[in-house]
């Protein structure tokens, strides 16, 4: 038996009549569908699927999406004179623009990136409702609201990069484009327009958390699997009566690095690791261009920067220079 | 269940597919500048040794004696080399049919036994080229050194170089109320295949657009440069990347890609190559629209122009630094005689 969990998808599948869950309290709906087993999703998680509660916010929040969706698609598609065959082809490269800055944050008609903001109002409602759908389907189930809050950190991020910014820089211009490539180019000028955001203290946390939380990730789902011979993967029930499961999990981590968590605050660790990388990059996009103007001057001047010993001879700007050709 | 064998055909499968985008052999890297600023050149050791092959210059022509007579007083109608040598200007002669038209011979410029009309287009603008050549090579020296240029430089063998760029046609599409592309989004060659903005040649190497977009405070102090105006700069680098066949660590210190004192003395050559470009558009190629046929014209009606890629065509000097100008030193001679304008000339001969 001990074998069979030594493998990375989960090889023992308990099969038992559909499950309809907890009663609800009252003014909810009843579970409703049909509800049905598939084994392939049995790797990877629960076989069964179903019941799916859409709502008013679901089928709202599916609806603004779709809009956000075909307003971006078909803008694309027309961008290759609606060909089929260069759509598909070049459509990494294809994108839905901003405005141009010079219509700053008046409405530009709708080919001059009247759509794009069309398509971020959508898109913004979209995301928005299926927030609301998130934490009223958590307290629905008597929950916390954690997954809401963590979700409500990544809106913040997406909010930050394509309203809120813009609007206290007074420019749509200012925000991301709609596009695979497009968007990735975008970030790209974004960084070498403010003179490098790796000198971003902010982006510095924001990237310390997301690799924190891959490690983090990586090391709970690491023990948990180690000790799940020993019943490891009751998490929540050795919250409060730790079995050996825990004990070893506890005695391996303090062994090796000297200290651990437990059952409870790793998960803690996970969800303020996770949520702290949006927070803090959202943090560290607001201040640029609106408080910093070149994060590499403002790196040299706090003492971050390190100066290197020159190794090229001395380069002046040509533009200084008398008598050059401008 | 899947067998070992399935497995392992499957595992070496995956590989080959993995492994498929990798280049032979390993990319060799070139520290230029301090250690951990990234300042290093990549480049794969085969790739460089077929460049390199490919951009060799022409053996020089045998020398002619000086002291001979002025070309003008042999030859009627020798605008712009009347005061060279009789015999080396029939030597420089012999080079550029070498260098420019080597399948056509004399006839691509010279029609029939008369050598001093004008007849032909190519001769107008052969002329206009020798002005050009002997002004790059006289007043923009901050750019090629005493290296220099010629013919061949840009032309490596053929009638016109094989890297010139037009004002790109305006973008097709379906229904003038959706799909604006705004200038970029297009696997472009011109910008390395990048979604940047696909002509940075009409506003940086025609027009004189600001280049830099960074700040010099720390603080944000009133600079209005757009994330936009960035991609348009970011796709002139592009273009400039790819032309020279380096990284953008051959001219910048990628801590900070606008300070000067952290730059490589590359930066300044090449912004000096930036105002060449400009000038040379705007002074000598663009007016010989109204010059050449229509066949040798962009699809706006606009004549070939240059860019980086023009004399570079991938090497970080064109033809690796030959120089050959110090073989035909009458292309570095500085043009006393105000430079007549391409369509004035067609203007005196025709009949």
């Amino acid at each position: 038996m001990a074998a069979e969990y030594q493998n990375i998808f989960t090889r023992v599948q308990v099969r038992a009549p559909a499950y309809a869950g907890v009663p609800l309290p009252r003014g909810n709906q009843e579970r409703t569908g049909k509800r049905a087993h598939l084994h392939w999703l049995g790797w990877i998680g629960d076989s069964q699927i179903g019941p799916l509660y859409l709502g008013w916010f679901g089928f709202a929040s599916l609806l603004c999406g779709f809009i956000a969706f075909e307003i971006v698609g078909l803008n694309m598609f027309a961008s290759v004179n609606w060909d089929p065959v260069q759509f598909v082809r070049q459509l990494p490269w294809l994108a839905l623009e901003p405005p141009a800055p010079a219509y700053g944050l008046h409405l530009p008609p709708l080919n001059e990136g009247g759509w794009w903001i069309m398509a971020g109002f959508f898109m913004t409602t979209s995301v928005l409702l299926w927030w609301a759908r998130m934490y009223r389907r958590a307290r629905a189930l008597g929950m916390g609201t954690h997954v809401a809050w963590a979700f409500a950190a990544a809106i913040w991020l997406m909010l930050v990069l394509g309203f809120i910014r813009p609007l206290l820089m007074g420019s749509w211009g200012e925000a991301v484009p709609f596009g695979i490539f497009p968007h990735l180019d975008w970030t790209a000028a974004f960084s070498i327009r403010y003179g490098n955001l790796f000198y971003n203290p902010f982006h510095m946390l924001s990237i310390a958390f997301l690799y924190g939380s891959a490690l983090l990730f990586a090391m709970h789902g690491a023990t948990i699997l180690a000790v799940s011979r020993f019943g490891g993967e009751r998490e929540i029930e050795q919250i409060v009566d730790r079995g050996t499961a825990s004990e070893r999990a506890a005695l391996f981590w303090r062994w090796t690095i000297g200290f651990n968590a437990t059952m409870e605050s790793i998960h803690r660790w996970a969800w303020w690791f996770a949520v702290l990388c949006p927070l803090t990059g959202g943090i560290g996009i607001l201040l640029t261009g609106t408080v910093v103007d070149n994060w590499y001057l403002w790196a040299v001047k706090h003492h971050i920067a390190p100066v290197y010993p020159s190794v090229f001879p001395a380069v002046l700007d040509p533009s200084l220079l008398q008598g050059a050709q401008q | 269940m899947m067998n070992t064998r399935n497995s392992l055909a499957l595992l070496l499968l995956a590989t080959v597919v993995l492994l498929a985008g990798c280049e032979r052999p390993r990319p060799d890297t070139v520290q230029r500048g301090y250690r951990g600023t990234g300042t290093v050149e990549v480049h794969n050791p085969r790739v460089t040794a077929l460049k390199v092959a490919t951009a060799q210059a022409p053996e020089p022509l045998a020398a002619v004696p000086a002291g001979g007579p002025a070309a003008s007083s042999v030859y009627k109608n020798v605008q712009v080399l009347g005061d060279v040598d009789a015999g080396e200007l029939t030597r420089l002669m012999l080079a550029m049919t070498q260098w420019v038209a080597p399948q056509q011979g004399c006839a691509y410029c010279h029609a029939g036994a008369d050598f001093a009309a004008d007849t032909l287009y190519t001769k107008v603008v052969a002329r206009r080229m020798l002005q050009m050549t002997r002004h790059i090579n006289s007043d923009w020296k901050t750019h090629v050194g005493d290296t220099g240029v010629t013919c061949y430089t840009c032309h490596r063998g053929q009638n016109v170089p094989s890297e010139v760029w037009f004002t790109p046609p305006a973008q097709k599409r379906g229904q003038s109320f959706a799909g604006n592309k705004a200038g970029q989004n297009a696997p472009a060659a011109s910008v390395a295949l990048a979604a940047l903005p696909y002509d940075p040649f009409t506003p940086f190497l025609s027009q004189s657009s600001d280049v830099r977009v960074v700040g010099d405070t720390p603080l944000a102090t009133g600079n209005r440069h757009s994330i936009k105006q960035t991609e348009w700069t970011y796709s002139l680098m592009m273009h400039m990347s790819d032309a020279l066949g380096v990284n953008c660590t051959y001219c910048h210190n990628s801590r900070s890609f606008t300070s000067w004192d952290t730059s490589t003395p590359q930066r300044a050559t090449a912004w000096y190559g930036i105002r060449m470009a400009r000038d040379l558009n705007s002074q000598y190629l663009e007016s010989l629209s109204k010059v050449v046929p229509a066949h040798r014209l962009g699809s706006e009606g606009d004549a070939p122009k240059l860019n980086c890629a023009t004399c570079h065509q991938a090497a970080f000097k064109p033809l690796y630094g030959a120089p050959m100008l110090k073989d035909y030193p009458q292309l570095g001679v500085v043009a006393h005689a105000a430079a007549a304008a391409p369509e004035e000339a067609v203007a005196q001969t025709k009949p």
